[in-house]
């Protein structure tokens, strides 16, 4: 009994379509973010999550029709990220029926950006998301710096004092991904997620190298993170999202099932 | 047709609301309103909300709104939501004390800091995700809805000092707190049934259905 860690499916999605190739049987059209939505809503997905991975302005508005038809029919928390740049960004995606955004490069180029967005709308809508990667030499303590440009360009900002500074600006969650791991397939960064985790008092969701079950039950138990997210485990039907589930509470974490 | 209005107050998300009552009972006449005649007027109400109490509250006054919830009080059927079942209560210590609409004896009060569950693990803030609903006597806003079943909540205060003929069910995190009140026409709930899937719709279904009156 108590609050269930979450699992969180991501789409990517690009001019409107899922770009990681969608394996399942019963889906006509494997590349439409409406059906997938609707398929992982089925499966019991607590949440989701879609990133607009290449966010033009024309792309936006694509994403806003998206998100429009799947709040339509979909209801559970839906996340919407990539291209937030301007508090008219998060209106417009709120307006189609997302609850929650995802602010990531905005926010470094301009921190006060998170304080106004959740001054205006709330904190409960703003995810600050970071993208982090090790940057300390093998044998010393283990540091973590902000990324941007899907990893290219360091920033210099050290990542928990990044996560504690943009929950003092209101940030309601963090949605962490280590660079690191991001595709790999071989787990969540572990050390990064325990140690955002423990430095935050606000819901931390795990992203970046789920290739296995055991590797969610990992990220909450380990990583101590509050929610998981995974793209490619689920897109290819590799496991479904209640397979997940199971598997998580088998190993004693209270889930939704 | 029956009408089911959504107060608009000008704060937050109201689409979402809108959208699963619309779901739930395609037939119906979903407005969102301002208006005081068009809300009085409607055969359920909804009082959804988002954000922080010291904006919900200056805006209710604002367009005063807070006189027509109060006229809606004795007799319709009302529905509130998070903030909106909140500002239902004497007072919240948010945004450094906010008096509210006083409709049911109650007041607001932060999750403590620095709490963990029994395996140690710290509690976040906001109390956000699916966590379990359990409603200490049955009625129809209940119906076929299971005992402890998990809804959606995402908030950092919750009601309390809360008298228990008030309380409709509880939820623990890791005290236990009151998850739904219900008095008379008013069922104001924590939760966001509009995000709770399939259970959500039901209750929003059942709202729908409710008189106000058993």
């Amino acid at each position: 009994m108590g609050l269930a860690k979450r699992i969180i499916p991501c789409l990517d999605v690009d001019n409107g379509r899922v770009v990681k190739g969608v394996q399942f049987v019963d889906i006509r059209d494997a590349g439409d973010p409406v059906e997938i939505a609707r398929r992982y809503d089925r499966e019991g997905a607590d949440e989701i999550t879609f990133l607009d991975i290449t966010a033009t302005s024309d792309n936006r508005e694509t994403m806003a029709h998206v998100v429009e038809q799947v709040a339509g029919e979909v209801f559970i928390p839906l996340t919407v990220g990539g291209g937030i740049r301007e508090l008219a960004d998060i209106s417009r995606m709120l307006k189609a029926g997302a609850d929650k955004v995802g602010i990531n490069s905005a926010a470094i180029f301009n921190p006060e950006f998170v304080k106004e967005a959740a001054d205006r709308f709330g904190s409960q809508c703003i995810v600050v998301a970071i993208d982090a990667k090790c940057v300390s030499a093998n044998g010393k303590p283990k540091r973590w710096e902000i990324f941007t440009h899907g990893g290219r360009k360091e920033t210099g900002i050290d990542a928990i004092e990044w996560a504690k500074k943009m929950v003092s600006h209101g940030a309601g969650e963090i949605l962490l991904t280590s660079m690191d791991r991001d595709g790999t397939k071989i787990g969540f960064d572990l050390e990064l997620t325990s140690a955002i985790s423990d430095a935050v008092d606000v819901p931390v969701i795990a992203s970046g190298g789920v290739g296995t079950l055991d590797h969610l039950v990992d990220g909450v138990t380990k990583g101590k993170a509050d929610a998981v997210l995974a793209a490619s485990i689920f897109h290819f039907a590799e496991y479904t999202i209640g397979e997940a589930k199971q598997h998580m509470q088998d190993h004693g974490i209270e889930v939704r099932l | 047709m029956a009408t089911v209005a959504v107060i608009d107050y000008g704060m937050g998300n109201l689409h979402s609301i809108s959208k699963a009552l619309k779901s739930v009972s395609p037939d119906s006449d979903v407005v969102i309103s301002a208006d005081r005649d068009t809300i009085l007027s409607a055969d359920h109400i909804v009082f959804p909300g988002v954000g922080a109490i010291r904006d919900c509250m200056s805006a209710i006054k604002a367009k005063g709104l807070d006189e027509t919830i109060k006229q809606a009080s004795k007799n319709k059927p009302i529905l509130a939501i998070c903030i909106g079942m909140q500002a239902l209560l004497e007072h919240s210590d948010e945004n450094g004390g906010v008096e509210c609409l006083g409709l049911i004896p109650g007041n607001v009060i932060k999750f403590p800091s620095n709490s963990t569950d029994d395996q140690n693990n710290k509690l976040k803030i906001p109390h956000m995700g699916w966590n379990n609903v359990n409603y200490l006597y049955k009625n129809p806003l209940f119906n076929g809805i299971s005992q402890n079943e998990r809804f959606y909540f995402v908030h950092s205060y919750h009601a309390s000092k809360v008298e228990n003929k008030y309380i409709n069910a509880t939820s623990e995190y890791p005290e236990t707190f009151p998850s739904a009140l219900k008095w008379n026409n008013i069922l104001a709930v924590q939760f966001h049934p509009e995000k709770s899937h399939g259970a959500g719709l039901q209750l929003l279904k059942n709202f729908l259905n409710w008189d106000g009156k058993s």
